[in-house]
């Protein structure tokens, strides 16, 4: 009996860690089709225009009539402007946290502060977003602010710091706690007050590691689509500051993606390319800031 | 040490007891006290705003409960708990139909999305952690786990126009009639008149299975990774194979992280919007089968917030509440899942 | 050589470059227990490990040489095979956490098979018993193993290992993360054990090896300096080199 149950276990064994083995490589063709039809499909939209213009009326090309594929330029500078409103929000009470969740971890606030941090990290964004249009949707019965200013640049804005806030405080704590407990020692020890020798010292040491989470953030509410569209809205027009309707790239993606017309087809597809290349420049500089400091902590 | 040598009667040190010169000790002068009440000062004022921001952090899930829950009280008020079984959803008043709103469309088309999701996606990601983490030689390890991280990095709106207009059409052309073929007689893969459009429940879900392959096969793979090497040898010590050797090892050792990385994948597979929004087909009716179109919490807010008028606003809202509720319960449940896996044993890595 | 269950001809293993057991060449008398001393570090679980093939799971791990089990070479065989014939028994007790007591136990014989439940059970009690455990456990063995003490732990990694009966049980440093009175138990264990299964055990511990051991050999820099009579080897070392290790004058 036992021979050839020898052989089937191997057999087993074999067979089993071949799946495996198949199912990384089953985890990487979608990713692989995604850049690639990215390249194939919107490499042909990015032109100069493409940085200079809106987003075009929907048409299919006739023989006869021009149809513009259109450009990103509002778009773009929105999205812009929406990542560096929420990053002047949600870095500083970030970090701040993130500080008290390491190097006050003793209080009795750490805990759950983590713990709650950890699950608004799981929160869908489109939650946050409906959140966020309810605080608004609250100023404004309250007569505080505009019912026209309830779907805006600022309410977008907020949206994505909500997001991007327990992010940023728990990777940010998860840098400083790599900084050894001896370095705070002897800052202390030789007389330097305490909240000199967190920034000064122990922020400095950690720096690698608090860019790399702001960096991981910035780029996780630059993706963000569902908020944005309850809470930004959408315009193919010219930006107008903040206080409007704010057009950003995912919103635009979203938006020409729909109807199937070949030149806003073309145009998501541009978009989605330059939203991915960012994406990844931003994704490949955190691991970068992350391996100079403190030997690279291999994920 | 007070104690002098014995015999100094010719010692020329004085035997000088504890009298010191009284201007010995240095006396406090006024420069380094303020000062350092003034850091003492500065320490308070950034202990506080850091606990300020700690405070941020505990006040943002109860705030969200609150304002959710009160931008939705209208619909609350004015359907009830009805809301939560209602079947329809008319925004406005029609001779056949008064205004109702009923959540239970979409409620059934999220859990029938993340569980098959769920179906597809954790046996897949569990298979690669368990690749990256106990097969993979060390100079494939690192970058191949950075590859399929970095699928975390891709927008889910990205996802959802590559699910439009590739997935949507193979699925079509390929999949779903094979599967038709094969299936067709089952209930669950039944093709009726109009579903065979490629936009489906179906094709939601397998866009949902690869966007949480990441989460969870990373926090499996970390899971996994933080197994002492012990465990492993002891198994393979009774003459494990190298299968077996992981199951009785690092698989069972890591099941309550493996576990919690599972859930946390399905709470991103339930609230997410914009792939699902756009593959999924937004039919109001039950999807009875998995070619139907179909709908969920997410992605009916997604597609009728915009031009909602106050009513169904707050309707949409109420989705959004029942929406949190779900994530909440998954979520607070997939933290107290890992959490018990690092206190265990694993060092958390 | 005649009962010799275990002969190992001209062994050499490397961790990369590190070669860290030189020429080696040693055999293992059947139903004796042979001890193995040397300076932390001079290769000695290297060598054991490399009896049952487990040092090769080890990244970059390599292994040449010989081994031989009633003859037949235990690097041309299938190493699962090898590992339940020859078992092992490691320096901190390595319980499956997850498993129950008679889950530990059980767990070789379910890998392998072919055992009824009768007789699962039966060889589960009887290698309990030959590890001295069973009576301490035999009201709770669907509790979990993470329960145990230390000492307990280890006895049931003894048993597990027992339990798929193996031909000979490697042990490296089985007692050194335990108390005395557990290393008492452990070392009566022993002397009970070598009757049924020869045993080769690495310790630190020199009166430890004078207590179980009929054989020792002293390991130095990853080579084999002297194999003897555990008493001749403490009282009349033929090496200086032994003789000084022995008597504390270095290491
Ligand atoms: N995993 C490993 N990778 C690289 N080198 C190793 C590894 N394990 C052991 N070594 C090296 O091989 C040599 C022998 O190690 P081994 O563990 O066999 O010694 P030992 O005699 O068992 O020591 P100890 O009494 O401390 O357990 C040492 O020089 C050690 O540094
Ligand atoms: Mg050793």
């Amino acid at each position: 009996m036992r021979p050839p149950k020898r052989l089937r276990r191997r057999v087993k064994s074999a067979v089993l860690l071949g799946l495996c083995a198949t199912a990384v490589l089953i985890t990487l063709l979608p990713l692989a089709s995604i850049l690639l039809e990215c390249f194939v499909n919107g490499a042909g939209a990015i032109t100069p225009a493409f940085f200079l213009q809106n987003p075009p009326p929907p048409c299919n090309p006739g023989p006869t009539t021009p149809c513009p594929v259109g450009g990103i330029q509002d778009a773009l500078l929105g999205t812009l402007l929406l990542v560096v409103v929420a990053s002047l929000i949600a870095l500083p009470v970030g970090i701040l946290g993130g500080i008290y969740l390491s190097e006050f971890q003793d209080r009795p606030l750490a805990r759950p502060a983590r713990f709650l941090a950890d699950v608004m990290t799981g929160i869908p964004s489109i939650v946050i977003g409906v959140f966020v249009f309810g605080i608004f949707l609250f100023f404004a019965e309250q007569g505080w602010i505009s019912s026209f200013s309830i779907t805006s640049g600022y309410t977008g804005a907020v949206a994505l710091a909500v997001i991007m806030i327990p992010v940023v405080a728990r990777t940010c704590e998860e840098a400083l706690r790599l900084v050894p407990v001896s370095i705070r020692e002897a800052s202390l020890a030789l007389g330097i007050p305490r909240h000199r020798t967190i920034l000064r010292i122990v922020l400095s040491a950690a720096r690698g590691g608090v860019i790399t989470g702001a960096l991981l953030a910035v780029a996780r509410a630059g993706g963000e689509t569902a908020p944005l569209l309850l809470t930004a809205g959408f315009t193919t027009g010219a930006i107008t500051g903040l206080s409007g309707w704010t057009p950003s790239l995912p919103v635009l993606i979203y938006y020409s993606a729909a109807g199937g017309y070949a030149n806003t087809t073309q145009l998501a597809w541009g978009a989605a390319l330059m939203l991915v290349l960012i994406m990844l420049l931003i994704s490949v500089g955190a691991r970068l800031a992350l391996r100079n400091k403190f030997g690279g902590r291999t994920a | 040490m007070a104690e002098p040598p014995v015999g100094t009667g010719t010692d020329p040190l004085p035997a000088t007891g504890p009298a010191e010169p009284a201007g010995a000790t240095p006396s406090p002068s006024q420069g380094p006290d303020r000062r350092r009440s003034f850091t003492g000062v500065v320490d308070r004022f950034f202990g506080g705003l850091s606990t300020l921001a700690a405070l941020v952090l505990i006040a943002l899930p109860a705030l969200l409960i609150v304002i959710i829950t009160q931008a939705s009280w209208r619909a609350i008020v004015r359907f009830g708990p009805g809301f939560v079984i209602g079947q329809f959803w008319v925004p406005s008043a029609s001779p056949t139909s008064p205004i109702t709103f009923g959540a239970a469309p979409f409620v059934a088309g999220t859990l029938e999305t993340s569980v098959i999701a769920m179906l597809i996606g954790v046996p897949l990601s569990i298979g690669a952690a368990i690749f990256l983490a106990e097969l993979a030689p060390d100079w494939l390890r690192a970058p191949v786990a950075s590859v399929v991280d970095l699928l975390a990095a891709v927008p889910s709106v990205v996802f959802g126009l590559w699910g439009l207009y590739v997935l949507v059409p193979y699925m079509r052309s390929n999949v779903d009639p094979a599967l038709v073929h094969y299936l067709g007689w089952t209930p669950l893969f039944a093709s009726h008149a109009g579903s065979q459009s490629g936009v489906s429940v179906l094709t939601a879900s397998i866009i949902l299975a690869i966007m949480i392959l990441p989460t969870i096969s990373s926090v499996s793979r970390e899971a996994l990774r933080a197994t002492p090497d012990s465990q492993r040898e002891a198994a393979l010590s009774l003459g494990a194979t190298r299968w077996e050797a992981t199951r009785l090892g690092p698989l069972a050792y890591a099941r309550s992280g493996i576990f919690g990385a599972a859930i946390l994948g399905l709470g991103r597979a339930m609230g997410e919007t914009m792939a699902v929004t756009m593959t999924i087909g937004n039919s109001d009716n039950f999807a009875t089968s998995l070619f139907d179109p179909g709908q969920t919490l997410s992605s009916k807010i997604a597609i009728n917030f915009g031009n909602a008028l106050p009513l169904e606003k707050s309707a949409l809202i109420e989705l959004g509440l029942i929406l949190m509720g779900l994530s909440l319960l998954v979520n607070v449940a997939a933290r107290l899942m890992l959490r018990s896996m690092t206190r265990m044993g694993g060092s958390a890595p | 050589m005649t009962g010799d269950k275990l002969v190992v001809e001209n062994l050499n293993a490397w961790y990369g470059k590190t070669h860290a057991v030189q020429d080696i060449s040693l055999s293992f008398p059947d139903k004796r227990a042979t001890a193995i001393i040397g300076p932390s570090g001079c290769g000695k679980s290297t060598f054991i490990r490399c009896l049952n093939r487990i040092h090769e799971t080890q990244p970059k791990a390599r292994a040449e040489g010989k081994v031989l089990l009633d003859g037949a070479d235990v690097y041309a065989d299938d190493p699962t095979e090898i590992r339940r014939k020859i078992g092992m028994v490691f320096q901190r007790p390595n319980v499956f956490p997850t498993m129950s007591i008679y889950g530990n136990v059980a767990a070789g014989l379910k890998l392998h098979g072919g055992y009824s439940h009768d007789e699962m059970d039966r060889l589960v009690i009887e290698s309990l018993k030959k590890a001295a455990l069973w009576e301490e456990v035999k009201e709770k063995l669907d509790q979990s193993a993470l329960q145990l003490s230390g000492g307990q732990q280890q006895r049931l990694c003894i048993a597990r290992a027992l339990a798929v009966q193996p031909e000979v049980l490697l042990m490296d440093e089985p007692a050194s993360a335990l108390d005395p009175i557990s290393t008492a138990r452990i070392e009566d264990l022993i002397f009970d054990l070598k009757n049924q299964v020869p045993v080769v055990i690495v310790t630190h511990n020199m009166q430890q090896a004078a207590r179980v051991a009929d054989r020792t050999a002293f390991l130095y820099l990853g080579k084999l300096v002297e194999v003897a009579p555990t008493r001749d080897l403490f009282e009349r070392p033929a090496e200086k080199l032994t003789e000084s290790y022995i008597t504390g004058r270095f290491g």
